[in-house]
């Protein structure tokens, strides 16, 4: 069975994500690296995706956006940096809102054990002020308003 | 809270000496010079970081006589805490989708599922 979600802040600018799949490395990295795919998962699940394009290679663009069910937009692009299939990809990524001051570096790293892929997504800020002042932007805003219907939403998706 | 304060409280907690101030202080009020003590800096430099932490609203000073102790105080905190519960619940939202793609993807064209319980031995 995975172990739940964690989440940690080390340092002065860094956000740690860390999460375990119940499936192969191979598997969890094509998720996140062809857009067919990466729009059936990324972002809210109440949210509508209008935008997953993205050019999978080093120096490639990408950009993907959400909206809200009221209508509040979010939607981020950068550029792969690095990657190493299946076990490393690292981009820049920066919000139309410029919620994160100045974009961020995110460092997405997988290791499978016995079948079992974690995924280690390192978010780094351009400063400690752009870490805290991400706390106080319209993304946290806009998050709490798709929680709102969340609950029911995920619910509806375990029956099936 | 408003942003701003959330945005103070951000800040004040990213440096490691104000955290260590803050740990210090869960154990009980304590002065100035009292927060000094165990830091390798001045008493004017601990003033300093304890103007941020208190325009964070993360310690209050007591106006009670010279020694006017520090004291933390919880609720910025855990607005900063629970901000972080936020972010953490966009991911976990996020990842149970990719959970349920993962699990679509792996049956049946990747991975037979193992024969049924129940019926479909005489197919």
């Amino acid at each position: 069975m995975p172990k739940p979600l964690t989440i940690t802040t080390p340092g002065d600018r860094q956000i740690v994500v860390v999460r375990e799949f119940d499936a192969p490395r191979d598997l969890v990295f094509l998720c996140y690296s062809k857009p067919e795919l990466l729009r059936r998962w990324y972002g809210m699940p109440d949210w509508t995706t209008f935008v997953c394009d993205i050019d999978f290679r080093v120096g490639g663009k990408y950009r993907i956006g959400q909206h809200s069910p009221n209508g509040y937009e979010l939607a981020s692009q950068g550029i792969y940096t690095a990657i190493v299939a299946p076990e490393r990809i690292e981009q820049t990524e920066y919000y139309d809102d410029d919620w994160t001051q100045g974009g961020t570096t995110n460092v997405l790293t997988l290791t499978e054990t016995a079948g079992v892929t974690t995924a280690t997504m390192t978010i780094t800020f351009a400063s400690a002020e752009a870490r805290a002042a991400a706390a106080a932007s319209p993304m946290a805003e806009g998050m709490e308003i798709g929680f709102k219907r969340l609950d029911a939403a995920l619910a509806e998706l375990r029956k099936n | 809270m408003t942003p701003d304060q959330l945005d103070a409280v951000f800040s004040a907690l990213a440096d490691p000496t104000r955290r260590a101030i803050l740990a210090r202080l869960m154990e009980g009020e304590a002065s100035v010079n009292e927060l000094a003590e165990p830091f390798a800096i001045s008493q004017p430099a601990i003033s300093k970081h304890l103007k941020m932490l208190e325009r964070a609203g993360l310690v209050t000073r007591s106006a009670d006589g010279t020694r006017r102790p520090v004291r933390i105080e919880a609720a910025p905190m855990k607005d900063a805490v629970d901000w972080l519960e936020k972010y953490r619940r966009f991911w976990e939202q996020s990842y149970a989708l990719l959970d349920s793609l993962l699990a679509s993807l792996q049956t049946p064209v990747n991975k037979p599922e193992p024969a049924s319980k129940k019926g479909k031995k005489d197919a």
